[in-house]
């Protein structure tokens, strides 16, 4: 059964705030960039909450501020309206309490496996052996074990993806942010990866935010999915995903599964053709330009 | 052993080199005495190898190899030091690097060496004025490539870093340091070259000690065989000096 929450107008996701005491809170976010054409609005009133152990995921077509959003919550964007709280501790700059997975390649190429994983302890002044004990179980926690002396040079990009993984969850944070980070890897890779991540956040009980524009990869993931705009980027529609939990790859044959995937490419659909015809009036006026 | 075995092997390429060079210098011996190469501008170079024995006997080659690996390693330790953290200056305050990053380069390709009574008035006539002109001979490279290196680290390392809390330092050590390692070697082998040129040069200009006097001297002789061996060993003082910079290389980034 699909189960949907049409938002109001302005965008905010008026089913929870701060005062429900959830984990993460983004309240009434406005950033905007000012570009050579003036300024550019990419988050509107963006307002959204994650509960502990939840895993939400946020889509929307590409230029709709996935990204930023993304930015704004780990606290590597300054310069906006509106709050981020984890708690009720107002985020300013990046948070203890927030593990970032970045889209692209981030492994450190420098380090090993084991090195890249026990980043975050050396940096927290653990003993060598102490943090490569723990990045073990890390390690084991994403499947690599046995390649903890290998180079990121050695390894697939879904391999290396999985130790950027490890590496942002040793630092033991209580919100996992994850920006498209499946994004570079190929279909089958990705909802084995998808697998793997589920398996890892119903072990660890942790809150997760995925930033994806794969509506099959939201689906499979999240428990809630929030719909975003195009330009400027507002909440849409946040969709709960009522599938049964442990979930795997699986499910995506499943008839419910494709239901959701339906339901949420009607929403997108419209936003994605607005985000085309967009990029083709821009890339028209570039062209009389030049 | 295959063909395809013995080009993997690890002695391979070195057994290949020196086979070249040992090649190429019989081509050399072999148009000398055709004539085709004029034997009084070069000498053979058996002669060169047979020049050997004497230069280290009688021309006290040990004190001056040493003297001018001395000055070429204080000098390129300068450059190492000074050069990365003036490029990390530029790098972190964008207005005085665009102010100056022209003028670095084209103090690159200044001829620095003719400047060399400026610093015999400032240091006299002594290793340091050497060392000195060594030093700013190699700086540009270093500085441009530091910057380089620094800019060209993925953003993405810099976010993970700071997505870790990194202070500044931490950033600049954990992070932008070893992504940009490749780049800064680089700036630092090239500035090695110049300073080694500059060290010689100086050393021949103002006949003090060291490999570079000894050429002027041979050459005053015209003692050619000599003088090309010599030469031969500023290549080795060279060789050192890139041996030991792969080692440092390797140490601080052991995979690339």
């Amino acid at each position: 059964m699909v189960s949907v929450t049409t938002l109001p107008k302005s965008g905010v996701a008026g089913a929870w705030s701060s005062a429900d005491g959830g984990t993460l809170v983004v309240d009434d976010i406005v950033k905007q960039f000012d570009t050579p054409e003036g300024p550019l609005v990419a988050l509107d009133h963006v307002s959204l909450s994650v509960r502990p152990g939840e895993f939400l995921a946020v889509i929307g077509p590409s230029g709709c501020g996935k990204s930023t959003l993304f930015n704004v919550i780990g606290g590597l964007l300054d310069g906006y309206q509106g709050a981020v709280t984890v708690g009720s501790e107002t985020v300013h700059g990046p948070h203890a309490a927030i593990g970032m997975v970045f889209q692209e390649e981030s492994t450190f190429p420098w380090r090993t496996v084991i090195e890249n994983v026990a980043f975050p302890l050396e940096i927290a002044g653990m003993s060598k052996k102490d943090r490569f004990d723990k990045a073990r179980k890390f390690i084991a926690l994403v499947g690599l074990t046995g390649f903890e002396k290998r180079y990121p040079a050695e390894l697939s990009g879904g391999m290396r993806q999985r130790v950027a993984i490890a590496r942002t969850l040793a630092s033991e944070p209580k919100i996992l942010l994850m920006d498209e980070p499946f994004a570079s890897l190929d279909e089958q890779t990705r909802l084995l990866l998808g697998d793997k991540v589920l398996q890892i956040q119903q072990e660890l009980k942790q809150t997760t935010l995925l930033i994806t524009h794969n509506i099959t990869e939201a689906v499979q993931l999240a428990d809630r999915i929030l719909v975003m705009t195009y330009r400027p980027g507002r909440v849409k529609r946040i969709v709960t995903i009522d599938l049964p939990r442990p979930r795997s790859s699986d499910v995506v044959s499943s008839e419910a599964f494709g239901r959701y995937v339906a339901q949420i490419w009607n929403d997108l659909r419209e936003e994605a053709t607005r985000g085309m015809q967009d990029e083709e009036t821009r890339a028209l006026h570039a062209g009389e330009a030049s | 052993m295959t063909v395809a075995a013995i080009t993997r092997s690890r002695a391979f390429p070195l057994a290949l080199g020196l086979g070249s060079l040992l090649v190429a210098v019989l081509v050399v011996e072999a148009l000398i005495r055709v004539g085709v190469i004029n034997r009084f501008i070069v000498p053979l170079p058996s002669q060169i190898v047979m020049a050997f024995e004497r230069v280290i006997v009688e021309e006290d080659i040990a004190d001056r190899f040493r003297l001018t690996f001395f000055e070429a390693l204080t000098a390129g330790a300068m450059i190492t030091v000074v050069g990365v953290l003036l490029g990390l200056l530029l790098f972190r305050i964008n207005i005085l690097r665009q102010a100056t990053e022209t003028w670095v380069a084209a103090m690159a390709s200044a001829p620095t060496v003719l400047m060399y009574p400026l610093f015999l008035v400032i240091f006299g006539r002594s290793a340091w004025t050497i060392i000195m002109m060594g030093f700013v001979a190699g700086l540009p490279p270093v500085i441009l490539k530091t910057i380089e290196g620094l800019s060209a680290t993925r953003r993405v390392l810099i976010d993970v870093g700071k997505s870790f809390k990194l202070t500044g330092p931490q950033l600049f050590i954990k992070v932008l340091f070893p992504a940009a390692l490749p780049t800064i070697f680089v700036g630092v082998r090239l500035g090695l070259i110049f300073t080694l040129i500059n060290v010689v040069g100086v050393e021949f200009l103002i006949n003090f000690g060291g490999l570079g006097q000894l050429i002027n001297d041979l050459a005053e002789r015209y003692d050619l065989p000599g003088t090309y061996a010599a030469i031969c060993f500023v290549i080795l003082v060279s060789v050192c000096f890139f041996v030991f910079t792969e080692w440092i290389e390797r140490w601080l980034r052991p995979v690339d």
